[in-house]
């Protein structure tokens, strides 16, 4: 197995006053595609802003290329796209606008690749509507046309396939395949039955707290 | 289909200058976007200058001596009022988080978002200000000077009313709270500010007020991003 | 050396430390508040122009500079949680900030008393009430905002953030303060530039100060006690103490 580029040992999470998980191990290297199972609050999401640096409220150890995160947090950060729950668009500015800014800190990125990403995710009629008048999976696919753009090695998503419809499902699951032969590494949850070969999943459950730590 | 490239992790840094004119723009064309509202703070500032006379004295002489001070406070409340909006829609959205997650350094995305916060509802209030002070019967020479404190100080209330703004992200009844933690910290800037009008009317020498003003200006935009980008995160970490 | 931090910062530790020390801060506190008191009232001389009522300030200076330093003690147990994450300092913060309220609310209080019949006047705007003011402004922000966030570690971090952006504003705001009051009304009632206290006056006042903050330092310890306790309701320990739930059960010790 090739050196792992995301690694975390130990981790234990608490939120308000209940213990979501206990001791996880998790790593992904080049070329895995890892799904975070569990139920509802279970911590997936949690779990997930953890990993991506923007919950630090837990214990245990998360290493980037062999390297503890907060020493490397730069070099992760560049090489990281993450798509929360939240998706990041603001509703008054159309998709163009959106993912226009979003990716303005990349170099070599111009509008015609803006444009061929939103058509990538069958957005291209609405390039110049406003965000809010278009629906709840539209606003998702803006998100994720990211991805068609994307160079970096390491893919957070959560929740990456809420409010997609078949085709949309089908056609991300080729990116991430394509994704994952091409050496890169994604680390999603979602409630749909993953058809990707080779993914690898992992259950929250195995992690949970035995009952007498509840309380 | 697009090319994936190749994947190495990458080692150059990435440009700086192209993120930040990115943050600005869409700041601005938002706020363009809802420019309806934009306009509240100032009816809300003009509201509020109203009230003296109304409530207090309407007599030239009162007016004259205490106009400064009132567009001061006026100026304070409807910054307080609109510094709710700095963050919540980005959090709300999610965008803070992407920001969060740019490898450019979070300090001066702070730095252009407060920037274009200011420009859109400092600036206007600093602009406002002439009329209001004629209505107030200020003479021309205090008109000025208080435009010129104001368009000093407004950045400063600005930059200091982020870190509220970051601090109580998030949070339950977080208006009330922010006017809370920051009025305090507002009271320097408010005393600089009308007391280099109240000089100016007194005819004493106002160069070093005004470079104190300035001294503020300078504190707030080295320290307050600081302390701001960490209240960001740890309201991020905790939504 | 991390070992040290780390153990300093246990809670456990802390809890067992404070419990032996609380009886000598108290005993002593109250054995020199005491003194201080019956020295300071009853044998210090009355002040040449102001008589007896001068004698509040054995209660106003003690309340008014410990109002002020623990706010100072916050900022550096702020730093602390800031840069090692430590829950004690935390704890500290939070226990300490009502109590910092309650002394500059009576540092002002004692301040209006005594202004009445040096002043004539209940309060007045004066650069040092002012300032004491604002600082209970800024006391009850880090209240509100310890309140309002109902995570542990987020509140411990805005908190300390938010304790360090008022330390560095508290000398702006005293200096700002003062100039205002300079350019507002010319120094008419100047009572704290007499000639130096003799020191029949000094000396009970040095022993006020130094009871209350022994003072401080037991009721700290008392409701850092108490933060603790609440905090670690879960753990073995606190229950073994408290002799609640069953002491076999938890095998987490938050510790």
């Amino acid at each position: 197995m090739p050196v792992p580029l995301l690694q975390a040992s130990g981790l234990s999470c608490e939120r308000d006053d209940r213990l979501l998980f206990v001791d996880l191990e998790l790593a992904v290297a080049p070329g895995d595609l890892l799904q975070i199972e569990g139920p509802n609050g279970s911590g997936k999401t949690t779990l997930l802003r953890m990993l991506a640096g923007l919950h630090t409220g837990f214990e245990g150890e998360i290493r980037w290329c062999g390297e503890p995160l907060a020493r490397q947090r730069e070099h992760f950060l560049r090489n990281l796209l993450y798509i929360g729950h939240r998706p990041g668009i603001k509703p008054l500015l159309t998709p163009l606008e959106n993912l226009r800014a979003q990716l303005s800190g990349k170099p070599g990125v111009g509008d015609e690749q803006l444009e061929s990403a939103l058509d990538a995710v069958a957005l291209f009629p609405f390039i110049h509507v406003p965000c809010h008048h278009l629906s709840a999976g539209q606003q998702r696919r803006v998100a994720l046309a990211a991805l068609y753009l994307s160079d970096e090695p390491l893919w957070i998503l959560d929740e990456a396939f809420t409010a997609i419809d078949k085709d949309g499902v089908a056609s991300l699951e080729r990116l991430l395949h394509k994704r994952m032969s091409a050496g890169g590494a994604v680390i999603l949850t979602t409630h749909h039955p993953l058809h990707v070969d080779g993914a690898r999943s992992l259950s929250l459950a195995r992690f949970a707290p035995a009952a007498e730590d509840l309380f | 289909m697009l090319k994936l490239p190749r994947l190495t992790p990458r080692q150059e840094s990435q440009p700086v200058l192209p993120a930040l004119l990115g943050v600005l723009r869409r700041d601005l064309l938002a706020n363009f976007r809802r420019r309806q509202e934009l306009f509240n703070p100032l009816i809300f500032f003009v509201m509020v200058v109203a009230l003296f006379p109304l409530g207090v004295s309407p007599e030239v002489e009162f007016l004259r001596q205490s106009g400064a001070g009132i567009l001061w406070v006026a100026a304070l409340l409807s910054t307080l009022l609109s510094l709710d909006h700095l963050f919540r829609h980005d959090f709300d959205e999610g965008v803070l988080e992407q920001m969060l997650l740019q490898p450019q350094p979070l300090y001066l995305m702070v730095l252009v978002k407060v920037f274009s916060h200011w420009l859109v509802t400092g600036l206007p209030l600093v602009l406002m200000t002439p009329v209001l002070g004629v209505m107030l019967h200020l003479d021309g020479n205090s008109i000025g000077y208080l435009c010129l404190t104001l368009l000093v100080g407004t950045p400063v209330l600005s930059f200091i009313g982020a870190i509220g703004a970051a601090l109580t992200l998030g949070l339950r009844s977080a208006g009330i709270l922010l006017s809370l933690l920051i009025i305090p910290l507002y009271i320097p800037v408010l005393i600089f500010g009308t007391g280099t009008v109240t000089a100016v009317a007194a005819g004493l020498p106002v160069g070093s007020y005004i470079a104190l003003l300035g001294a503020l200006l300078v504190v707030a935009i080295t320290c307050a991003p600081f302390a701001t980008a960490a209240a960001l995160r740890i309201s991020v970490s905790n939504s | 050396m991390w070992q040290f931090f780390h153990k300093l910062g246990s809670p456990k530790w802390f809890y067992g430390i404070a419990s032996r020390f609380m009886p000598w801060l108290l005993g002593s506190s109250l054995l020199l508040m005491v003194a201080g008191m019956v020295w300071g009232l009853a044998f210090a001389p009355p002040d040449y122009l102001q008589g007896n009522s001068y004698r509040i300030i054995f209660i106003h200076v003690p309340t008014a500079f410990l109002a002020q330093s623990a706010y100072v003690m916050m900022a550096v147990a702020g730093i602390v949680t800031l840069v090692w994450r430590m829950k004690l300092a935390d704890v500290f913060v939070k226990a300490v900030a009502p109590v910092g309220a309650v002394l500059t609310f009576l540092a002002l209080f004692t301040g209006a008393v005594w202004g009445k019949p040096t002043w004539g006047t209940w309060w007045i705007w004066d650069a040092r009430l002012t300032s004491m003011l604002i600082l209970l402004f800024l006391y009850c922000g880090v209240i509100a905002l310890g309140n309002a966030i109902a995570d542990e570690k987020s509140s411990a971090r805005a908190v300390a953030v938010l304790v360090l952006v008022g330390v560095v504003n508290i000398p702006i705001i005293k200096y700002s303060v003062e100039w205002w009051n300079t350019l507002h009304q010319p120094a008419t009632f100047k009572l704290t530039e007499k000639p130096s206290m003799p020191p029949e006056m000094w000396v009970p006042l040095l022993v006020m100060v130094l009871a209350l903050y022994l003072f401080f330092g037991w009721i700290a310890c008392l409701r850092m006690q108490n933060e603790i306790l609440y905090r670690e309701r879960r753990s073995s320990w606190v229950k073994a103490i408290m002799g609640t739930g069953n002491a076999r059960a938890s095998a987490k010790v938050t510790d």
